[in-house]
């Protein structure tokens, strides 16, 4: 076995770590990836892509159990849960695939194993227990992600009580389903399962759904998703999960100390997720690790010559874009630290201008500040809302319940936060990004011409809105 | 199309200046940032960055020419592909229109900035940001015109840190109008009986100073701790980590930046800022360290430096110090720390006592290292000590907290293997 050098080598191949690989490789450093499973990391193969061609089998499901409304006539309806899955995973792997083809098309190495820091420019990796490969690199890049969030009494087995992961392929259809949380992970198979017919209840501890997402958004999902039979259970836990043969007695206890009991077949366990930082040499390396995720700078650096950390491993918001974002920059710092002139206005990341996006059924998408963050601030703000109801193309397409809300600061006109609910809003967020990040202010919004019909002619509105001259509603 | 470049105003006030070298000649390609002049007014010779890039197609005003008027069409920039007879075309008509809308130029600046500064929110430690305008657009982000605009600053006079130099919420919000010495006006009056004396304008980083530290004294319930710290187990240390590689060279300033960060750490509730109604505990120690510039004082953050070595940590404020001199600190370089340090040891000075940069909730002022007489187990003995002074805001440190924060730093210095904990 032969010692490996590359410039820079990054361990975990997931959306940070194969963008920093890609853009490194661009900026010509010899490079390297190392991946214990798949190309692709948990976005693509167990998270954010898979979970999305669920949902898409089950809008589509949803479009035919209403077909009559839009005049049409559609007869035997059904599914074929193994096929709704294997469409999934199918699409996970052609897309894993097609990682693996860019990580060829940049001459990246791609070192199949576990990886762990031996020191700072050195790493070992293992597969299957037996040593592969020593990698040297004057550049590590720390990439190893998350995963699921678990306590004691809420242990997924994979059978009965599941992860995303179990989710994602379940051995079986639930007739009644239990989430436990109701962030973006929880909510959207709580909207799978329940558009499918599952019987579902969600048991959040907090006081709201989606509780990072603006109030007003959350109540206003909060009520969709009750119309659509979901059971939802705020300011709770579960205390208790007693399995039984096929089924779970799940004991849940409200902030008054008040219990009851369900029957449930399956157990959904959301409550958030940790940073993968076991066994990959951080503590031996001096890498400190504060409540499961590396500590490192607004550059990722880790404080360890040569030693970064970008994407879940670091914390939140635990979104691949922040990751691939991160990744980017971290690659283009080391860049321009050795001196490439090329790399220029080079930031590193605003938090406040990361979008975020639920994929339930109706949507969620927001940036920036929630109106009650800005009035925490005393910031003087101007509100905007706009429904869907009043926008034509929402109500051709069957689609008018949803809200769009803006939060400007009433001296400046900064677009402070814009929050959505409803259909395709995930594919709305990005003008709102755009406008943070370019700094727009309301005459900016104002000014600009929406084509119609769009959805988007809502963003124009709310933005009116705040300011008194809303025109549709 | 070809770049002009035209005689910069290097002040409100100034109308005419003296290009007194050029830095770059005909041929020589320039990027933003390159210095390309240096500019004489009778207060100050000021370096003028270029903020395009191109290829210095032709000079028109030679070196050495005095009262050349702001506005004044002084050099052509040939962008990427143009060739020189793009500019025989341009050169004649162009002269002749910067001339007549020279005068027009200066007036308008000297209208649009004002000399009075508005107030600011920039820290005690903001450098004055100014840039040199070669006529043409300023790129700025619509809501950096308006803050710009409510601030009663012209955009044209800040320094753009985002994209290809465009002016962002962050620069408006940091600048600070007018520069030191370029604005300094002096009247000399000699009034009868009184002894003579000169009056200077204060320069912007001097309003801010008395501004923020007469704040502090006024509303920050100071209170003040004091210890001597025997230095000799560090400097043997010091020595052998200096005897060892010729890499670097750890100052005695750096193992108290060092010690204050794990001070500040292991007793967190110190690491603190008083908000009103409200108490901010930070996680990281962002070490604020006070360097002496020309006409004040600035304070270059060691952010997160409980996570960084002595090397890291005396690399890290070396270039600080450094780039404070220069005045060529970003924002992002002065803003923010949780904790200060103010060392007059090199100085000569025993021991004193620091005013708390508000926001913060404390600052530690260092004396210096001398051979003292000192008594263990009953017997008198030289040792190398050095006295330290904490300066606490009672209303977010109470004293036995402040005590124990001072003895954490005491520790860490006087058994400096500690530190590798």
């Amino acid at each position: 076995m032969t010692l490996q050098k590359f410039d820079i080598v990054v361990l975990g191949g997931g959306p940070g770590g194969y963008v920093a690989a890609i853009r490194a490789a661009q900026l010509g450093f010899k490079t390297a990836v190392i991946e214990r499973e798949n190309l692709g990391g948990i976005c693509l193969n167990w998270g954010c892509i898979p979970t999305k061609a669920l949902l898409r089998s089950a809008e589509v499901y949803h479009n035919m159990k209403h077909a009559a409304d839009y005049g049409l006539v559609a007869k035997e309806l059904g599914f074929d849960l193994d096929k709704v899955v294997s469409r999934s995973r199918g699409i996970a792997a052609q897309l894993s695939g097609g990682i693996a083809h860019l990580m060829k098309k940049n001459k990246i190495t791609v070192i199949e194993g576990e990886g762990k820091l031996v020191k700072n420019n050195l790493l070992s990796v293992t597969k299957n227990g037996k040593k592969v490969a020593d990698v040297e690199a004057t550049d590590i890049i720390l990439a190893t992600g998350a995963r699921a969030r678990e306590l004691p009494h809420l242990k997924a087995d994979g059978n009965l009580i599941w992860t995303y992961r179990h989710a994602l392929v379940p051995n079986v259809m639930p007739k009644k389903l239990l989430v436990i949380g109701s962030g973006a992970i929880g909510i959207e198979f709580a909207s799978f399962y329940n558009e499918l017919g599952a019987d579902v209840t969600v048991v959040e501890t907090l006081s709201r759904v989606l509780p990072v997402e603006d109030a007003e958004i959350s109540a206003f999902a909060l009520k969709s998703f009750k119309a659509q039979g979901l059971k939802v259970i705020t300011s709770a836990s579960v205390t208790k999960l007693d399995k039984k043969k096929d089924s779970v007695i799940c004991t849940i206890e409200d902030n008054k100390g008040k219990t009851d009991t369900i029957e449930v077949d399956r157990v959904i366990v959301a409550i958030g997720i940790t940073g993968n930082v076991e066994s990959i040499g951080l503590e031996e390396n001096g890498i400190k690790v504060d409540r499961g995720h590396i500590v490192a700078d607004e550059w990722g650096h880790t404080g360890v010559k040569g030693v970064h950390a970008i994407g879940d491993l670091t914390g939140p918001p635990w979104l691949a874009h922040k990751a691939s974002h991160e990744g980017v920059i971290v690659i283009e710092k080391i860049a321009r630290d050795k001196g490439n002139k090329e790399i220029k206005d080079l930031h590193p990341i605003d938090k406040g201008n990361i979008p975020g996006c639920t994929y339930c059924r109706p949507q969620v998408a927001s940036v920036g500040m929630t109106e009650q963050a800005a009035r925490d601030k005393n910031i003087d703000i101007k509100v905007g809302r706009f429904p869907f109801m009043g926008n034509g193309k929402a109500i051709a397409l069957g689609e008018a319940e949803g809200l769009v809300k803006t939060v400007f600061d009433a001296k400046t006109g900064e677009l402070l936060g814009a929050h959505m609910v409803g259909a395709e809003v995930t594919e709305m967020i990005q003008g709102y990004t755009i406008a943070r990040t370019l700094e727009t202010t309301e005459t900016e919004l104002m000014h600009t011409v929406f084509p119609h019909p769009t959805l988007s002619e809502m963003m124009h509105e709310s933005v009116l809105d705040a300011f008194g001259k809303v025109i549709h509603f | 199309m070809s770049i002009e470049l035209f005689m910069p105003a290097l002040s409100p006030t100034m109308e005419k200046g003296t290009l007194a070298k050029w830095k770059v000649k005909e041929g020589d390609s320039v990027e933003s940032g390159t210095i390309i002049a240096e500019i004489e007014t009778d207060k100050a010779t000021m370096e003028y960055e270029s903020i395009d890039e191109g290829v210095v197609g032709k000079i028109l005003v030679a070196e050495g020419s005095e009262d050349v008027a702001v506005g004044t069409l002084i050099a052509i920039l040939l962008e990427d592909g143009e060739d020189k007879s793009a500019l025989d075309k341009m050169t004649s008509a162009t002269v002749t229109k910067a001339a007549t809308i020279a005068p027009v130029k200066a007036e308008k600046k000297a209208i649009s900035t004002p000399s009075s500064p508005a107030p600011s929110s920039a820290p005690l430690s903001a450098p004055p940001l100014t840039k040199s305008v070669a006529g043409g657009r300023v790129f700025s982000s619509p809501l950096a015109r308006r803050l710009a605009e409510q601030k009663g600053v012209n955009v044209a006079d800040i320094m753009g840190t985002g994209p290809k130099g465009r002016v962002v919420k962050s620069d408006v919000e940091n600048f600070i109008p007018v520069t030191g010495k370029a604005s300094t006006q002096t009247v000399v009056i000699s009034a009868e009986g009184d002894a003579p004396y000169e009056e200077i304008k204060l320069s912007n980083m001097r309003k801010t100073i008395a501004k923020r530290l007469t704040e502090s004294k006024q509303t920050v319930p100071h209170f003040y701790l004091g210890v001597d710290i025997n230095l000799d187990n560090l400097l043997a240390a010091r020595k052998e980590l200096n005897n060892m590689s010729d890499d670097y060279k750890i100052s005695v300033n750096d193992f108290i930046i060092r010690a204050c960060a794990l001070a500040l750490k292991k007793v967190p509730a110190a690491n603190v800022q008083f908000g009103g109604d409200v108490m901010r505990h930070y996680s990281r120690s962002d070490i604020s360290m006070a360097v002496a510039i020309e006409g004040g004082l600035i304070t270059p953050v060691i952010k997160g430096a409980e996570h960084k070595g002595l090397r890291q940590i005396s690399e890290e404020a070396k270039a600080l110090a450094k780039k404070a001199r220069e005045g060529k600190l970003a924002p992002e370089e002065y803003q923010g720390g949780t904790f200060s340090i103010s060392n007059l040891g090199m100085m000569g000075i025993k021991q004193f006592q620091a005013v708390i940069n508000p926001p913060q909730a404390a600052i530690l002022a260092v004396g210096s290292g001398e051979q003292r007489v000192i008594v263990k187990d009953g017997n008198m003995m030289v040792a190398t000590v050095m006295s330290i002074n904490l300066a606490c805001d009672h209303r977010a440190i109470d004293g036995a907290v402040g005590a124990e924060f001072l003895s954490a730093i005491k520790t860490y210095l006087e058994y400096p293997s500690t530190m590798l904990l």
